[in-house]
């Protein structure tokens, strides 16, 4: 075995270290899915008229794409059928009472994120972070609420935004992915139990990085949250999600929908650091990370970033997108997708670009190793209107080993012929001459992997909020163990 | 105790026979130079030298300080004090320059059992060799060796060494494709780290270096084996000569001295 090789398989055979399970008392409802599930989630948040009447629709609507077998078969990815009546859809850690601070949480919980790396108690935070941290289908705990109220920022849980902001929420709720979209964002239309809401009002510049961390505990159950992030004018907001899970045998489905709206001069940076349970070294558990993930640039001169460090899921569907429709704005998406052993990715974005002089920027890294396979799935389309615009694309794949595969599958439509377009792409081999010139160096395999892996992704890694490219790195080199050398 | 011992050493590449029973014996404060036509094996020699595993041993050994040197990763026989300046220094997107060679020493001085340098300490050390090669510091911000040019490339790997202070540095024509002021001021680094401790292997085309790098020893290399071993005037000699030269003595058997 030449030496690239034991490396992959030594990276393939680390272990995932965020599997542990937290014993706590649940309050879960039954396995299935029908509308008196629906009823009994709306009745458990103690949710407004409104919600119901929405979550029926989706429901509705969702029922009738399963029954015409209208799941989405196109992504390059394969699993066997989903069995959606073998789901439990709602799960809450048992609680007696509304909290009224962190002291009130489940220790056990508390010592959860405090394992995860995510310390929620006051003096132990990051100090420029506030968390909202999601624990199976609700938001636990978030933090410096108080502090961002003092600058008019809301940062809540759905289900809070739900009760003190409905007017705000019944404004933007789905107004970016609408409950018809697609198969899975109808169903988290339908069954979402919790998520993140953030409001950043006119002319305020958030003070602090904001971040969601989810948890899946539960057995048996599916995640479904959604969050919400609206930038008013000239508002800007950084964002970052982070995802783990334990590790189990069966496959659980995450089906989570982010829609993000940015009016004129707004920004908003929103990042993933994706870890959910990836199955172990044969393919057997993981997530499915299902995932319906759009931006509107609403007004003009707004600006939506998504960046991505997916190194999680068993299998991975995922695409946050850009809807340009103010002028002069911009929408970039910048990724790091990584599959190893049997993960499978399709991922990439959509770039549509309705404004004048809209322009956008994709930077795709796939990497593959062991038996891995990723796709990178864009589209880039540019309307009538759109005069101007402009967009480049960089997609590069590595490969770290020979049983893995990297595909690409650009769309490209453009109706107006002022439109210019970039696109670069490229698939190298992790080259034996590099590996070898590192460790004549002195540095290790893994170590010199990892290094050309970095180095790989480092144009997407430079994008990330300071406090979590180095987290991101680690990951990286963490996921790649056994997979390359 | 030699510092390095190869004791008829066969190597073979993708099923060719390519060195075919190599003797030479290295001590510390020697400086070796590796003469002889292309495709005789002076590369090879090198790449299984620092432990390339496309290159497969079939018979003979080498010691290393008396360790075993074949059973060592390239890694542990860089840590150990093993290094090789390449003929070909590879570009690898994205690592800057001063980070690898931090990261690098920092692995071999682990290995030693010694403390990571910090960039603090490390900075200052650096300037050093960077002024002692004459480098522009504006190479380094940029990531390894990308968009070098080839005598760029070429004197990076020498500051390296100088970084990493090697026992055993092994320079595969470092020599071609540097200017005339290059050739000088590479030679003028190498030379500084010349120490009893430290010895060199110097892969050659050119006399013209060992003007500047005065070798102890000259070996000719053709076609697998040693076939010639002399004085510095050794290569004076095959200048005038050329090697078919040794080619002919090839026939007749030689005592490899060195
Ligand atoms: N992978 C390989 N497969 C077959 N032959 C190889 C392989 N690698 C090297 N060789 C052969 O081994 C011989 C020695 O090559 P080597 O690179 O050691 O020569 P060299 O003495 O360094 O030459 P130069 O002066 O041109 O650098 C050459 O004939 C070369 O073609
Ligand atoms: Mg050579």
């Amino acid at each position: 075995m030449s030496t690239e090789m034991n490396v992959v398989h030594d990276l393939a055979n680390r272990e995932y270290e965020w599997g542990f399970v937290t014993r706590i008392e649940e309050d879960r409802i039954p396995k299935g899915l029908d509308e008196n599930v629906i009823r009994l989630i709306s009745e458990r948040k103690g949710e407004p008229a409104f919600m119901l009447e929405w979550r029926l629709k989706a429901y509705r609507h969702w029922a009738s794409l399963e029954k015409s077998g209208a799941e989405p078969q196109w992504a390059n990815v394969k699993f066997p059928p989903i069995d959606y009546q073998n789901i439990v859809y709602y799960s809450a850690p048992k609680q007696k009472k509304q909290l009224q601070s962190l002291d009130e949480l489940d220790p056990e919980i508390l010592r959860t994120y405090e394992k995860l790396g995510i310390p929620l108690a006051e003096q132990k935070m990051l100090a420029n972070v506030a968390v909202d941290a999601v624990f199976d289908s609700v938001s636990v705990a978030t933090t410096f609420k108080e502090k961002l109220a003092e600058a008019g920022v809301i940062f809540c849980s759905f289900s809070e935004a739900v009760k003190n902001h409905p007017e705000l929420v019944k404004k933007y709720l789905g107004s970016v992915v609408p409950h018809t979209d697609n198969f899975y964002a109808a169903l988290n239309a339908a069954v979402f139990s919790d998520g993140s809401f953030v409001y950043v009002p006119k002319g305020v510049r958030c003070p602090m990085e904001l971040s969601t961390y989810f948890r899946i505990n539960a057995q048996e159950t599916g995640q479904f949250e959604r969050t919400l992030i609206v930038a008013d004018e000239g508002a800007y907001v950084s964002y970052l999600e982070g995802c783990t899970a334990p590790i189990r045998d069966e496959n659980q489905l995450h089906a989570a929908v982010v829609e993000l709206v940015a009016l004129d001069n707004a920004q908003i940076r929103y990042s993933t650091v994706q870890n959910w349970y990836p199955g172990d070294k044969n393919g057997k558990g993981g997530i499915y990370n299902f995932v319906t993930k759009r931006g509107k640039c609403a007004g003009k001169n707004s600006k939506i970033s998504w960046t991505q460090v997916e190194t999680g899921s068993a299998i991975t569907w995922k695409y946050p997108s850009c809807i340009l429709q103010g002028d002069n704005s911009v929408g970039e998406f910048y990724s790091v997708a990584l599959t190893n052993n049997y993960q499978q990715a399709d991922t990439g974005t959509k770039m549509i670009h309705l404004g004048k002089n809209t322009k956008s920027t994709i930077v795709s890294k796939g990497i593959s190793a062991g038996h891995g396979q990723n796709t990178y799935r864009g589209q880039v389309k540019i309307l009538k209107g759109a005069e101007g615009a402009r967009n480049y694309t960089q997609c590069d794949s590595l490969l770290i080993g020979e049983q893995c595969g990297a595909h690409t599958f650009p769309y490209i439509e453009v109706k107006n012929s002022s439109a210019r377009m970039e696109h670069e792409a490229a698939t190298s081999k992790i080259g034996e001459d590099q590996l070898f010139y590192l460790q004549q160096r002195g540095l290790k395999t893994e170590d010199a992997v990892s290094m050309i892996v970095n180095g790989f992704c480092k144009q997407v890694f430079r994008e990330l909020p300071m406090e979590f490219a180095v987290e991101a790195q680690k990951l990286l080199s963490i996921s790649l163990e056994g997979s390359v050398g | 105790m030699s510092l390095l011992e190869i004791r008829n050493l066969h190597v073979n590449v993708d099923g060719n026979e390519i060195l075919k029973g190599i003797d030479l014996t290295v001590n510390a404060g020697e400086v070796h130079s590796i003469m002889g036509p292309n495709g005789s094996g002076k590369s090879t020699l090198a790449q299984v030298l620092a432990r390339r595993d496309a290159y497969h041993v079939t018979e003979g050994s080498i010691l290393f300080e008396g360790r075993d040197l074949l059973e060592m990763k390239p890694e542990e026989a860089a840590c150990e004090g093993l290094f090789l300046a390449f003929q070909y220094p590879v570009e690898i997107p994205g690592i800057g320059n001063t980070y690898f060679l931090r990261s690098a020493l920092n692995a071999q001085r682990k290995h030693r059992g010694q403390d990571e340098m910090d960039a603090m300490d490390f900075l200052p050390m650096f300037r050093e060799k960077l002024a002692l090669l004459e480098m522009d510091d504006k190479l380094m911000s940029r990531s390894l060796n990308e968009g070098f040019s080839g005598g760029e490339k070429k004197r990076n790997e020498i500051l390296q060494m100088a970084v990493l202070e090697p026992k055993l540095a092994i320079l595969d024509e470092t020599d071609s494709g540097l200017d005339i002021d290059a050739l000088r001021i590479v030679a003028h680094g190498v030379n500084s780290l010349r120490s009893p401790e430290r010895a060199m292997l110097v892969v050659t085309h050119y006399q013209r270096l060992l003007n500047y790098i005065v070798p102890d020893f000259v070996h000719v290399l053709v076609d697998g084996r040693i076939v010639r071993s002399g004085g510095k005037e050794l290569a004076l000699e095959l200048e005038e000569k050329g090697y078919g030269w040794t080619e002919k003595e090839a026939q007749q058997p030689v005592g490899a001295k060195a």
